[in-house]
């Protein structure tokens, strides 16, 4: 069992992270701070998840949100898609394995999955409606945000939602507010089977290897960590046990990862510098407008790079 | 529970069938995830469905509905015929060796001495032989042919993986399979639990299905054991609670039984009740029946019973019939000979079978007394609600009583869980409105129906007017009062039966626990097996200490668990016949060459020598029963009955339809589909799901979106033959009543192929009516047949014939 978070003293306690950690500000400059935190991450078991949907119970309450009773469409999933007031969602997914013939349940906790490079953040034109922790959470900013809808367009994961109601977009905050207070995500505090646990970044790191030793003496072979480099690594991960074909899970993009000739330009990205900011960014928006959502091109990821080479690596 | 929720991390093999552990026991379902983590446990998911359980699963293999018997035998079978017995285990501590008498048999499906008109069986046959020196003839060679493991081993031989494939659809090497990782837990050093639940006792064998699996547990070794046992997992919070209190129409607390008619006075009803041992030595501890019965006594009516009154025993209820039961009470609502009811926690309008045949009996009612925190659907079960309650108000007469009640966040009291813990609580918040406790309201009713008889006198006032109602405020006793009542104190001292000068405990004190218990009235206690859960160590049941000693799971200083803190039952067989553990990494209780300790209260008496005295103390034999006497109705034996509504006719009797004892009132037989029905050619089955508990959660926002519609579940194959398209809507309908609902089709069910027959399964969840927040909806008891377990009256819930078909939506 992985220990779960304690709860915390019931007494008033200073927020562990706020403005001072900030690493990154949409359309804006933030100073970094002098020493990164330590990184923190969900684990999401997928092979002990049981879908009982009590972290979509946790994530309604703890957040106070009042998603609409829906209908029945002929499948376990409700809402039918992440909205505005459900900032996570089973997806289940029926699949008859090739291999075995044997029907598999697969059952994925959708939502935001806290990137390390961001394109919601890196897309968002708004001064400060995105800002990344240096602990890792990417934390939507309401009162800064004016609706425009290209988070959605940067997101390889297709996750935030504009609410009709107040013209701003909603996802998952990994709690942060109860981070901040030493407690660990609501969802992870509801699920039954520790299917969802929170740590550091390392400890989770460590935790789903032991997982994946035992879903491959159990004949899963290809059990692996979904933590897709393309976008930095994820502060919300997954185990799966067919890390070889993660579209399976109900769509999870398969590989959202910086294009090698990204890669190549890494090293000179650094000297590139501020003279290509901008440029960047423009052909960044034209491509999201033209080539639609769920996508990450090569050159989207070139300007995220870009960007990115701006700021001090850990 | 024999075990508990948290020693499941100490098994090797989880097998669910008859349940769905991870869909209707999350939280619990966690100690699986454990045991896989812990010691690399497998789980082995066996149902008609493809369940959230059999998602986590490392094997599954359907099975149709009710047929449960049949592969549970023959896993039996197969274990037998490889010799996967544990072998010590089954000579010293099973009834194996036990002769029967001559003259019992089994053949074409019936039991020696059934008599078909009276639907019952003369069960004088099905006995032991009983030597000149008064105890049971043993064949310990086990060559006897008409020793208890012959006749067993004669009994289930046709129980073939063929004949398993046949009559459970279930293909014979997925059987095969299922059968060999099962037959591996034969050795010390291996165990297997049980979780089971509804899925095995809403059938009209229910009780033999669960008997199924005990028997082959312990041909396993793994009564007893850490990581083993028998788990049942109960429906409700506190409904192991409700049993052991003795909420069920024939029983008093602690699982003692109410008088029939013809036990008319103290001494008749004792001497059916001496459980003389049937073996040398054993401690046939429901001998000290006569304590606890006494101390029951007491503490229902004080001063009033005494012995020269025989402690009152003329006031309580005769039986005339082996119990009013849900069915039977609706069935004499029905005939106008039950006026008014009291239903309190409890909405029969969607939890008991057949809603048509309820709705006309809750409509013949004088009166209707309602107590919950909901909403419920029995108490507006005479207000027009379209197609979800088509009823004419007007045509109803019986006038309703909805009294609000606290739920269990709002009031302070005791759970107890699956595993006996009995888990003090504390309220959470304030009960809205005008709601208030069930204890309140109950003596509110209580007292004024004292001071009528007081006034206006009765028929019968000595029950009421001398029930000892000593508490503090007589309009609310608190819980801790009754929580002391049920664990029992002296009423004088009470002296040490090896030295009558000492006194044990003195007058007025809490009792340790049932051993301080008396049968000459010195003592109260409402519960015997509760006692020790309040005693003068303070509330037992409050604490909530972690600690657990090595790791075992036991968690002792957690709660209270009964009896006397034990934390798995029969726990003596977890140790060969010298007293040492099976299995050293597993060691539960040892025996020191003086006395038995360990990390449990040990089940046995602490200085009873290990050769002589046999580790199942309730049972005069003092070992445990592969052959039941007398206890079971249906047999002594489990053998496979078909529903009374199944798709197939009974292939190895093929003239017994359904369970051949089970109780069937006039009129309910002609509503049962015929087997192999054309009409009603589909098997359904009904079922929770995660997202709602029962009727409850509807009620509640939250819920209500996770899973806000009703739905029914079919396979694509049959979704193709009949035009069903997902989301779509269907018509179900059974020969009682008929649905409409959304269509979930799904390739986690399969067609079964029984007998060389398609078998189509039709999956009726049950969480929707006409209160609460989701959207309107049936539940699965619009259809199901009016028949129960022939031992205890389970209604036949998880086997029915449907038909369905596809419809035109309703009109936006």
């Amino acid at each position: 069992m992985f220990p779960p978070v304690p709860n915390p003293t019931t007494q008033p306690v200073p927020p562990k992270f706020g403005d001072q950690d900030l690493i990154r500000r949409s359309a804006s400059n933030v100073t970094p701070p002098a020493q990164r935190q330590t990184e923190v991450a969900k684990l999401i078991d997928v092979s002990k998840c049981i879908g009982c949907k009590a972290c979509q119970s946790a994530c309604i309450e703890w957040n106070d949100t009042h998603p609409e009773i829906g209908i029945n469409t002929g499948v376990y999933d409700n809402p039918h898609d992440l909205t505005p007031d459900m900032f996570t969602l089973m997806r289940f997914t029926e699949w008859e394995n090739p291999e075995t013939n044997n029907l598999e349940w697969l059952i994925r906790k959708d939502g935001c999955m806290h990137c390390e490079d961001p394109g919601c953040l890196k897309a968002c034109p708004a001064p400060g409606a995105i800002v990344q922790y240096s602990n890792g959470i990417v934390d939507f900013v309401h009162e800064n945000c004016i609706g425009c809808g290209y988070c959605i367009k940067g997101c390889p994961f297709n996750i935030p939602r504009i609410s009709e109601v107040s013209h701003t977009a909603y996802k998952c905050t990994l709690c942060s507010d109860r981070i901040a207070v030493g407690q660990g995500p609501a969802c992870a505090k509801a699920c039954p089977t520790q299917a969802i646990v929170f740590g550091t970044k390392d400890e989770m790191k460590e935790h789903a290897a032991g997982r994946i030793t035992d879903l491959k003496s159990r004949g899963f072979a290809n059990a692996g960590l979904y933590d897709p480099p393309g976008v930095g690594g994820t502060h919300v991960m997954y185990v799966l046990h067919h890390a070889d074909k993660p579209e399976i899970y109900a769509g999870l993009p398969n590989n959202p990862r910086i294009s090698p000739i990204v890669e190549a330009w890494k090293g000179v990205t650094k000297y590139a510098g501020l003279a290509v900011i901008g440029f960047a960014a423009a052909a960044g928006f034209m491509h999201y407008l033209v080539a639609g959502p769920n996508r990450v091109s090569e050159e989207d990821e070139e300007a995220a790079e870009r960007l990115a080479g701006e700021e001090p690596r850990p | 529970m024999t075990n508990s929720w948290t020693d499941i991390r100490n098994t090797d093999l989880v097998i669910i069938m008859g349940g769905n552990a991870a869909e209707a026991h999350p939280c619990g379902f966690k100690w699986v995830t454990e045991a896989k983590a812990n010691r690399g446990a497998k789980l082995i998911v066996v149902d008609p469905r493809f369940t959230r359980s059999a998602s986590v699963a490392d094997f599954y293999a359907p099975i149709r509905q009710g047929s449960d018997i049949a592969f549970l035998l023959g896993v039996m079978n197969y274990c037998i015929q490889n010799n996967k017995v544990q072998w010590d285990y089954v000579k010293a501590f099973t009834n194996a060796a036990f002769i029967v008498k001559d003259g019992f048999e089994y053949k074409d499906g019936l039991f020696t001495g059934y008599a078909e008109t009276k639907r019952d069986y003369d069960r004088s046959t099905w006995n032991y032989v009983i030597g000149d020196d008064g105890y049971a003839v043993v064949d310990d060679t086990l060559t006897n042919p008409r020793c208890v493991w012959n006749l067993l081993k004669a009994h289930i031989s046709i129980y073939t993986p063929e004949m398993v494939e046949r009559i459970c659809g279930t293909p014979k090497e997925k059987f095969l399979k299922v059968a060999e990782m099962i037959s591996q837990c034969s050795t010390p050093t291996k165990t297997m639990t049980s979780m089971y639940a509804l899925g095995w006792t809403q059938h009209s064998k229910g009780s033999q299905n669960i008997r199924s699996m005990a028997m082959l547990q312990l041909i396993l070794g793994n009564i007893g054991v850490r990581g083993g046992g028998m788990n049942a997992l109960r429906g409700h919070s506190n409904i192991q609670g409700l049993t052991d209190v003795g909420l069920m129409s024939n029983l008093l607390p602690g699982y003692m039984t109410l008088p029939n008619e013809k036990e008319v006075d103290f001494d008749t009803y004792m001497s059916t009740r001496g459980f003389k041992p049937l073996r040398p030595n054993q401690m046939s501890y429901w001998q000290n029946y006569r304590k606890f019965f006494v101390s029951f006594l007491k503490s229902m009516w004080g001063p009033a019973a005494t012995p020269e009154n025989h402690f009152a025993f003329d006031w309580l209820p005769k039986l005339d019939v082996p119990g009013y039961d849900v069915l039977r009470a609706f069935e004499l609502m029905n005939q106008g000979k039950m006026t008014g009811y009291i239903c309190q926690g409890f909405n029969p309008l969607l939890a008991a079978p057949n809603r048509t045949k309820l709705t006309a009996s809750l409509s013949k009612l004088k009166f209707l007394v309602t107590m919950d925190p909901l909403d419920t659907e029995t108490s507006r079960f005479w207000e027009n609600h379209g197609e979800f309650n088509d009823v004419d108000s007007s045509q109803i007469q019986t006038e309703v009583y909805q009294l609000p009640s606290t739920c269990f966040a709002e009031d302070e009291g005791s759970l107890t869980n699956s595993g006996r813990w009995l888990q003090w609580h504390w309220p959470g918040g304030t009960a809205p409105g005008e709601a208030k406790t069930d204890n309140w309201i109950m003596a509110q009713i209580y007292t004024r129906l004292r001071d009528l008889y007081r006034k206006e006198g009765g028929a019968f006032p000595d029950p009421i007017l001398n029930l000892d109602w000593s508490y503090a405020d007589p309009g609310e006793p608190t819980a801790e009062e009754l929580a002391k009542e049920l664990n029992g104190k002296a009423l004088a001292p009470v002296m040490d039966p090896a030295d009558p000068t000492k006194v044990v405990v003195e007058a007025g004190k809490l009792v340790p626990s049932f051993a301080a218990l008396r049968d000459d009235g010195s003592t109260a206690s409402g519960c015997w097996i509760y006692s020790g859960c309040f005693n003068e160590n303070g509330n037992n049941m409050a604490r909530r200490d972690t600690s657990d000693p090595d790791e075992t799971g036991a968690y002792s200083k957690w709660a209270f668990s009964w009896p006397v803190n034990r934390r798995i039952l029969y726990n003596r067989a977890s140790a060969d016949l010298n007293g040492k553990a099976w299995d050293p990494s597993r060691k539960l209780i040892e025996w020191d060459g003086q006395k038995w300790s360990g990390y449990d209260v040990p089940d046995i008496a602490p200085t009873a020598k290990p050769q002589d005295v046999g580790p199942f103390i309730m049972n005069a034999e003092g070992v445990s029963r592969l052959f039941v006497v007398g206890m079971m109705r249906d047999g002594p034996f489990p053998s496979h009955y078909e529903p009374f509504e199944s798709p197939v006719t009974n292939l190895i009797a093929p003239k017994i339809r359904g369970n051949p004892v089970a109780r069937v009132f006039k009129g309910d037989f002609a509503q049962f589909a015929e087997p192999a029905s054309q009409e009603f050619p589909y098997a359904a089955t009904s079922y929770r799901l995660t997202e709602h508990f029962h009727y409850w959660t509807k009620h509640v926002w939250v819920n209500a979106v996770l899973q806000p519609e009703f739905f029914v579940e079919i396979s694509e194959e049959l979704a193709k033959e009949k035009g069903i398209v997902k989301g779509g809507w269907v018509r179900v309908w059974s020969k009682r009543g008929s649905v409409r609902a959304k269509a979930v089709v799904t390739k986690r069910i399969k067609p079964l192929i029984c007998d060389g027959k398609p078998v189509h399964v039709v999956g009726i969840p049950l969480h929707w009516g006409f209160t609460g927040a989701a959207k309107k909806g049936f539940g699965p008891n619009s259809l199901t047949p009016f028949v129960g377990d022939a031992n205890i009256e389970t209604p036949e819930y998880k086997a029915f014939l449907v038909n369905i078909e596809p419809i035109a939506g309703p009109v936006a």
